[in-house]
């Protein structure tokens, strides 16, 4: 198991979130979260990656314990994210974006960096050669030197990627990966997940998009109103009672 | 692998213009100017450094003139306090054989034992990291207005301290303070024989701090700098101490703040309490926002140029009101700061959509 979440509880003010929230995911396999607006799957993503505190409840990588530690620290024993709203740097280019992913990749501080040391160079030549290749995975290299935010949307989702892939993760969370993607960007976006897998590295994705999720993923972990209701094989949660009246509403599961 | 050279041209074409300017000055018989501009290229240091901090990463400090003047207040009491009363104690025998102290006689010809310059202004600058460490941790947690207001906060702590304390001479504040040795014959002093030293000492040290800047500003902190100012939460899940950078770069500015009080300290010779005035944090803010936040240079050129008129007194009575009306132009018409293209275009269409309302 590379992540393992237990009871995982988080409330604000009077809104239970996240409720006694347990599930696994196992290595080189791609899972989905998904359900209905407001669900809590954003929330179970932020507990992950240290974003928020949980108020109750354990999450392990592997075998260490990351429940409320830093996004930073988080970041640095191998949970990368995206975001569901994009949140690319402004004012830097694709190529400094993605090297920011690299940031835990190097050690330069301000004692060296305002001394500009020899050794820096070749560590921001390491950074970038890194960074470059990232780009070079995601097809985004034509784009290096352009400024991130001046890349049609569809390509700003996948620079998101290539950024958290530069920080070499483990487990990678794409929080709505597919949000705004017209259908032939969604195919290609399914590809770059798929690829990604490849890579040996595990996804846990949240998706409204059903054809992505039915389509990639290994299994599927469905939430309502913050509670786990189905966590299963993709072709047995749709056919799950209580998921198809979550979603259809409850008239029409009688039907 | 070159980084950076085309970076240093600019510090190198300075220091020939700050040269130019002293040989103009000495043959035009302007070598008086030379005071007012040694003055503001120490506040240009404050300004860098405020820079910084507020520019790259993205944090506003509406008290440096508090970290200024505890740099300049330290040294100026360790500098200017008798310790001589207290000589026969163990601990000042051991200091005073490391050479800790020096003995002078004031005007009045009293025997005076105190800290030696460059030891107080070592001490006031550690002092100073200290301070911003201990108030960093818990202001730095706040975002925009909030910070601004704790900042704010601070700054009249450090002034009504200083107004309020006998030690720190109350509303007259601190005088004779005694001159500052660096090196040999290199001494920090407002001494009319040694203005043109002075002048250049200035300028090296600014020259100097500007060149770590740059240096810090393209290197890979620099970066995650402007990440925090772009997306604070997307740095931080990228792996970025967000929090820790934050406080390092309030340090590294309340060094730079620090340093400048304590030289102009021992530049003029004194230091009062309206360097830890409000206004004067205001005035910080406004120069490095009409330098155009993230540009070194535009701060650094707006520091001198606006701390020299002050100095010189083209603002008369109305000083502070003439940094107040900054703020509020800038804030209007070019948050990003007016050396842009924007901010001209901008202005022009003003003109043009006024015309096409006549028209």
């Amino acid at each position: 198991m590379i992540l393992q979440v237990e009871d995982l509880n988080r409330s604000f003010g009077g809104v239970q979130a996240v409720k006694d929230v347990s599930f696994t995911v196992r290595e080189g396999m791609i899972k989905a979260v998904i359900g209905p607006n407001g669900a809590g799957k954003t929330t179970l993503f932020n507990l992950i990656s240290g974003t928020l505190r949980p108020d109750s409840g354990k999450v392990m990588l592997e075998d260490r314990e990351i429940t409320g530690l830093p996004p930073h620290r988080i970041a640095g024993m191998g949970i990368a994210r995206t975001f569901q709203h994009i949140r690319l740097f402004p004012g830097m280019t694709v190529l400094e974006n993605v090297m920011i992913g690299c940031h835990i990749h190097g050690k330069a501080g301000f004692l060296a960096g305002m001394l500009n040391l020899p050794w820096t160079w070749k560590e921001e030549r390491r950074l970038m050669e890194r960074a470059c290749e990232v780009l070079g995975f995601l097809s985004l290299d034509d784009y290096m030197y352009n400024d991130a935010l001046s890349l049609p949307y569809g390509q700003q989702r996948i620079l998101e990627i290539a950024r958290a892939l530069a920080v070499g993760p483990r487990l990678l969370l794409l929080d709505e990966p597919a949000a705004g993607l017209n259908m032939r960007e969604t195919v290609q976006m399914a590809e770059i997940i798929r690829k990604i897998k490849e890579q040996g590295i595990t996804v846990l994705l949240v998706e409204h998009d059903m054809s992505l999720v039915m389509n990639i993923s290994d299994e599927v972990l469905v939430l309502s109103y913050g509670e786990k209701i189905a966590d299963d094989l993709p072709l047995r949660v749709q056919k799950d009672p209580e998921v198809i009246r979550v979603y259809l509403g409850e008239e029409d599961a009688q039907d | 692998m070159r980084r950076n050279v085309a970076g240093y041209l600019p510090v190198g074409l300075l220091a020939i213009l700050v040269f130019i300017l002293q040989v103009v000055l000495k043959t035009s018989g302007k070598e008086y100017f030379l005071t007012q501009i040694t003055m503001s290229v120490y506040y240009s240091i404050l300004i860098v450094g405020l820079c910084i901090l507020m520019g790259y990463a993205g944090q506003i400090s509406l008290g440096h003139a508090g970290f200024f003047a505890m740099g300049g207040y330290i040294t100026a009491v360790l500098t200017t306090f008798n310790l001589l009363p207290y000589a026969d104690l163990p601990v000042m025998k051991i200091m005073d054989m490391l050479g800790m102290f020096s003995r002078w006689q004031d005007l009045y010809g009293t025997d005076i034992m105190s800290v030696r310059p460059i030891y107080a202004g070592i001490f006031a600058v550690l002092f100073t990291i200290v301070a911003a460490y201990l108030i960093g941790i818990p202001v730095l947690k706040l975002k925009g207005h909030y910070l601004a207001m704790a900042t704010l906060g601070f700054g009249i702590i450090i002034y009504r301290v200083v107004l309020g304390t006998p030690l720190f001479g109350e509303a007259d504040g601190i005088s004779d303070v005694p001159p500052f040795g660096i090196i040999g014959p290199l001494r920090v002093s407002g001494d009319m024989s040694e203005r043109v030293m002075n002048y250049y000492i200035a300028w090296g040290l600014l020259l100097i701090g500007v060149l770590f800047l740059i240096n810090l500003v393209n290197s890979r902190v620099g970066r995650a700098l402007r990440a925090i100012h772009g997306a604070e939460d997307a740095a931080n899940a990228m792996g970025v101490d967000t929090s820790g950078y934050k406080l390092r770069t309030f340090i590294l500015s309340a060094v730079y703040a620090a340093v400048a009080g304590v030289f102009l300290t021992h530049y003029n010779g004194g230091i009062g309490p309206s360097e830890a005035s409000v206004m004067k944090s205001v005035r910080y803010v406004a120069i490095v926002a009409i330098g155009g936040m993230a540009n070194i240079w535009g701060a650094l050129v707006m520091g001198l140029g606006l701390n020299f008129l002050s100095l010189r007194g083209y603002f008369g009575s109305y000083d502070d009101a003439v940094f107040g009306g900054i703020l509020i132009v800038i804030m209007l018409f070019a948050p990003e700061g007016p050396l842009r293209r924007e901010f001209f275009s901008r202005i022009m269409g003003l003109v043009r959509g006024e015309k096409e309302a006549r028209g």
